[in-house]
């Protein structure tokens, strides 16, 4: 497989971006999207190509892991407490 | 108790508030919006409550009682909860097999974080019921004088970090037993049972962002360490802690592990910023703050200050926005001073005034500055009510008062 282009790197970055601030709660979506961050800028000098090759792939799952994790515990989240008065309105911001 | 029942009557209050606050958040933080705590205790019956819109929940700054999973962590403990539910003890089929197989990379990864052989380490419960394996019988072993060196690696109240290579070298060379009970430094602080000569570890999953009820005890094979079973049964676990292991948990707690080991560097420089944030913020903005343990052995990540004339457990309710602690969770019912302040020389009333910080992997600077920005307030508030605060500032030594009987 030919090594990741520069785009597909960039692509990469903002689909997890994305991906991390739909997690409901606080501490997980400002968590993703700081070590996103800053992990894609402690290694935007790797020259190798292996070496980037083994990060994107580690990005992937890392993406893949978001992705279920969002959609986890954004139903979980829906899920209703035992009053029936509350309604499902806006996502909260911190996971209970 | 005091604190939870008013904790209690404020959250009732907040619910029963008449009217839909408008939505509009300002800041990212005190939004701990929507209290999903199920409600077991409320009857279907009762007037209905009007719809108030979220409740308001602190921000959680104390992550030495306990910390949040790692999103890493529940999606590596899911499938073993859903799909792949097999006693890992089950040699027959490939529910088990597989379960077994989820145990053993569990056991790898945890081994693998303290520079340890998988099959050295033993899962448990947890760290109190891998400290009881550790101690237990230990002291009565074959010689009469054949003793055990037991010691915190890093304090969970004041966040001191015990100077574990010293303490066992001069166990090895005395060949006497050393056990560290780890639970607060194991993925904060870089760990070698080699290196430091531990024969006997114990790991708490719920500190290092895994799951609640899972621990590991490491026991040194070589030389070995003879410790006596707690749990009989089975013979699970080499024969040292019968009953079945809990696939789902110690793959979290292998999990935790791993995620621990990658992100080690990356964490304790930031919580070491947050920390000296906070710590910088307080301290330049209130006087008579006193920073308890060591400042140059210290794991930044576990701040306890004492504010001098300000009752600790008042301004704990005080800051009801925020979580925190005073003192450790374990001894959280009495109302003694915190012994570990009492054991570093600390004046009683400076032991009742202490607060404990936690800074943890997903601690915002958000959350720490707005901490601080209560913490100043209130101190300096409780502050103003305080007659011994008044007598100081007149200039009153307050060691040369005789107080008298009534």
């Amino acid at each position: 497989m030919a090594a990741s282009s520069r785009a597909q790197v960039l692509d990469l970055y903002r689909a997890m971006l994305r991906e991390s601030k739909r997690f409901s709660a606080y501490n997980y979506r400002t968590y993703a999207v700081r070590r996103i961050r800053d992990g894609f800028r402690e290694n935007k000098n790797v020259k190798d190509p292996v070496e980037i090759q083994t990060l994107v792939n580690k990005a992937k799952r890392d993406l893949g892991i978001i992705r279920r994790q969002v959609a986890e515990q954004s139903t979980a989240a829906g899920r209703k407490s035992g009053s029936s008065s509350r309604s499902l309105g806006k996502p909260c911001t911190t996971w209970p | 108790m005091l604190l939870r029942a008013a904790w209690r009557r404020a959250a009732v209050a907040v619910t029963a508030a008449t009217g839909p606050k408008a939505a509009a958040p300002t800041r990212g933080l005190r939004l701990r919006v929507r209290d999903l705590a199920p409600q077991s205790a409320v009857p279907a019956d009762t007037a209905a409550v009007p719809e108030a819109g979220p409740v308001l929940r602190p921000l959680y700054m104390d992550v030495q009682a306990t910390t949040p999973l790692d999103p890493r962590v529940l999606d590596a403990m899911l499938p073993y909860l859903v799909n792949y539910y097999g006693n890992p003890h089950s040699r027959t089929h490939a529910y088990g097999w597989e379960s077994e197989a989820a145990m053993e990379r569990a056991r790898q990864q945890v081994a693998s974080l303290i520079g340890a052989d998988p099959r050295e380490i033993i899962f448990t419960s947890g760290a109190t019921e891998s400290n009881n394996i550790a101690i237990k019988e230990l002291e009565a072993a074959i010689q009469p004088d054949t003793s055990l060196v037991s010691v915190m690696t890093v304090n969970n109240e004041i966040g001191v970090k015990q100077p574990i290579a010293e303490i066992g070298r001069i166990c090895s060379s005395r060949k006497v037993y050393f056990h560290t009970d780890a639970a607060q430094a194991v993925g904060k602080i870089p760990l070698d049972v080699n290196d430091m000569k531990i024969d006997l570890m114990s790991i708490s999953g719920h500190k290092i962002y895994g799951p609640k009820g899972v621990g590991a005890v490491y026991i040194r094979r070589r030389p070995r360490v003879r410790v006596e079973a707690l749990q009989s049964g089975g013979g699970q676990e080499r024969g040292m802690r019968s009953g079945t292991v809990p696939t789902p948990l110690v793959v979290g707690l292998g999990a935790a592990c791993e995620v621990a080991q990658q992100e080690m560097e990356y964490d304790h420089k930031r919580i070491s910023k947050l920390a000296e944030r906070l710590i910088q913020n307080i301290m330049k903005s209130l006087p008579d703050v006193v920073m308890n343990g060591d400042p140059e052995h210290h794991y930044p990540g576990c701040i306890n200050l004492s504010f001098a004339y300000v009752e600790g457990e008042s301004l704990l309710m005080a800051l009801k926005d925020v979580a925190l602690s005073s003192g450790s969770a374990c001894t959280s019912a009495s109302l003694e001073p915190s012994y570990v302040l009492r054991a570093i020389g600390t004046d009683e009333d400076l032991a009742h005034s202490s607060i404990r910080f936690g800074i943890g992997r997903f601690t915002t600077e958000e959350e720490v500055d707005y901490t601080v920005e209560k913490c100043i307030q209130h101190v300096k508030r409780l502050r103003e009510m305080s007659p011994l605060w008044e007598m100081v500032q007149d200039g009153i030594d307050l060691k040369s008062i005789k107080w008298t009987q009534h």
